[in-house]
């Protein structure tokens, strides 16, 4: 990946390392069809940059966490508060990127104009970004003809828009081969190492080993246990993520 | 025989009339199909099946409906349009409108469903989200618009009816086939009916080549 600083887009003062909690989800709960879905979800997520991992088997409700996270849709129950001094959008990349049916370089500036950003500022930072995912050499292909790879890192490179204060990234490795799964990684690894807050949903326990500095583990709905990461992997708290380590979790 | 210039003129009228209607019809019914697809109002549903149900609007109802208001006794009759090829362009805008709008409805229902969670994570405007959608449906619009046009040039019950078929003044293609097989012409008439064939087969050919490129250098 060539060397470029990705963050911050513009001046900022957010983010500095310390106490206290970027974001607060209590007690959230979601119901469909008589299910429970999220059942009392309640944890912090630090202010300090990294990678969270949320990580659950398959029907846990970690993509509808993350949704619940990024405001799409609404919980039945609890709150999910962020901190007063909170900014920036929250950036979000879905497990299939949807990308407008326009060049690269077009889908780029179409999210540097749905963000607002005055038009003077755009052509710097939409370099900035094609250099940050490594798509310069494909700006003027149409989005929708390049490999998955790099239809996910321009994804990626659409949620930096506007110095987001919190990624969201639902799987957006699931469909990757494993060097397009590299790069998309060490894409997420260099966004974190500048300062961005990143919750990461995936069911890879090796790509949670690989990024991961703390990790969330979501089964059935509910939050079983929220440790670092080193911690985590040594030594599981729950039996539950124990048997997810060990393979042997039925869902 | 009709003289070279009186068939120019006739198709000219014809196209002047059809293209006209087709673009006011596009006016419209793109942006009531775009409503219809992502605004959630009391009346939509209503209102959908209104739409749809006017796709199938007999042109002869249409004009004469449009020759009751606009007559001299009419309503409108103060604006002496009548037969006249603004009542006629009129007529099939009419008539136009809701072919255009529901297939654009289907055509944004489409890509709303598509792009809806991806704009709301890039916190679009309902006016971003609209202008979105509209730019990515421009090549399927193409083929609402084609569909409208199709209508536009075959119709003749309403342009007959509030046109009159005067001759240099509101006469067309259809309304002049019509006549010329009523006087018993039928070579003019067959060869009125083939060059109104050739002209909407040219119209929607270069309508898909164009369809084709724009998607091409989309990769749509």
């Amino acid at each position: 990946m060539p060397e470029s600083n990705i963050l911050p887009l513009k001046p900022k003062g957010r983010q500095e390392a310390g106490a206290g909690f970027l974001i607060s989800v209590d007690a959230l709960g979601y119901r469909r069809g008589g299910r429970s879905l999220l059942d009392a979800v309640s944890f912090e997520l630090s202010r300090d940059p990294g990678i969270t991992v949320l990580l659950g088997p398959n029907g846990a409700g970690k993509s509808l966490l993350l949704r619940l996270i990024g405001g799409l849709i609404r919980p039945d129950s609890g709150t999910i508060r962020f901190s007063p001094d909170f900014r920036g959008p929250i950036g979000m990349v879905f497990q299939k990127p949807v990308l407008l049916r326009r060049s690269v370089r077009a889908n780029l500036l179409h999210a540097l104009a749905i963000a607002r950003i005055p038009r003077r500022e755009r052509t710097g930072m939409l370099a900035r970004l094609l250099v940050a995912a490594d798509l310069t050499h494909c700006a003027e292909s149409p989005a929708r003809a390049l490999s998955g790879g790099e239809q996910q890192r321009l994804a990626m490179a659409r949620a930096l828009v506007g110095d987001p204060g919190l990624l969201l990234l639902d799987e957006p490795t699931a469909s990757l081969d494993p060097a397009a799964t590299a790069a998309f990684e060490a894409l997420v690894c260099k966004v974190a190492g500048e300062g961005a807050r990143i919750l990461l949903v995936t069911h890879d326990l090796h790509q949670a080993r690989r990024i991961a500095d703390d990790v969330l583990f979501l089964h059935k709905g509910r939050i079983f246990e929220h440790t670092p990461a080193t911690t985590f992997f040594r030594a599981p708290a729950s039996g539950e993520a124990d048997a997810y380590c060990k393979g042997t979790l039925l869902t | 025989m009709l003289p070279g210039s009186q068939l120019m003129e006739i198709v000219a009228l014809s196209l002047k009339v059809s293209v006209t209607a087709v673009l006011l019809a596009a006016l419209i019914g793109i942006p009531l199909g775009a409503l219809l697809a992502i605004r959630r109002f009391p009346g939509r549903t209503t209102l959908t099946v209104l739409v749809n149900a006017l796709m199938g609007l007999p042109p002869v109802v249409v004009g004469l409906g449009l020759y009751l208001l606009l007559s001299r006794s009419g309503p409108l009759g103060v604006l002496q349009l009548l037969y006249t090829p603004t009542a006629m362009i009129i007529a099939q805008t009419i008539l136009v409108t809701p072919v255009i709008a529901s297939f654009s409805q289907q055509i944004f229902s489409d890509l709303h469903h598509e792009y809806d969670e991806m704009l709301r994570a890039m916190r679009a405007s309902r006016w971003q989200t609209v202008l979105t959608l509209i730019h990515e449906a421009r090549h399927a619009l193409i083929t609402a618009i084609l569909a409208g046009l199709g209508r536009a040039l075959s119709e003749i019950g309403a342009v007959m009816i509030v046109g009159g078929n005067i001759n240099h003044a509101t006469r067309v293609m259809t309304t002049a086939i019509a006549l010329e097989t009523s006087k018993g012409n039928l070579r003019l008439a067959v060869s009125l009916g083939l060059i109104l064939l050739a002209l909407s087969f040219a119209i929607n050919l270069a309508l898909h080549f164009l369809r084709s490129r724009l998607e091409r250098a989309a990769h749509a």
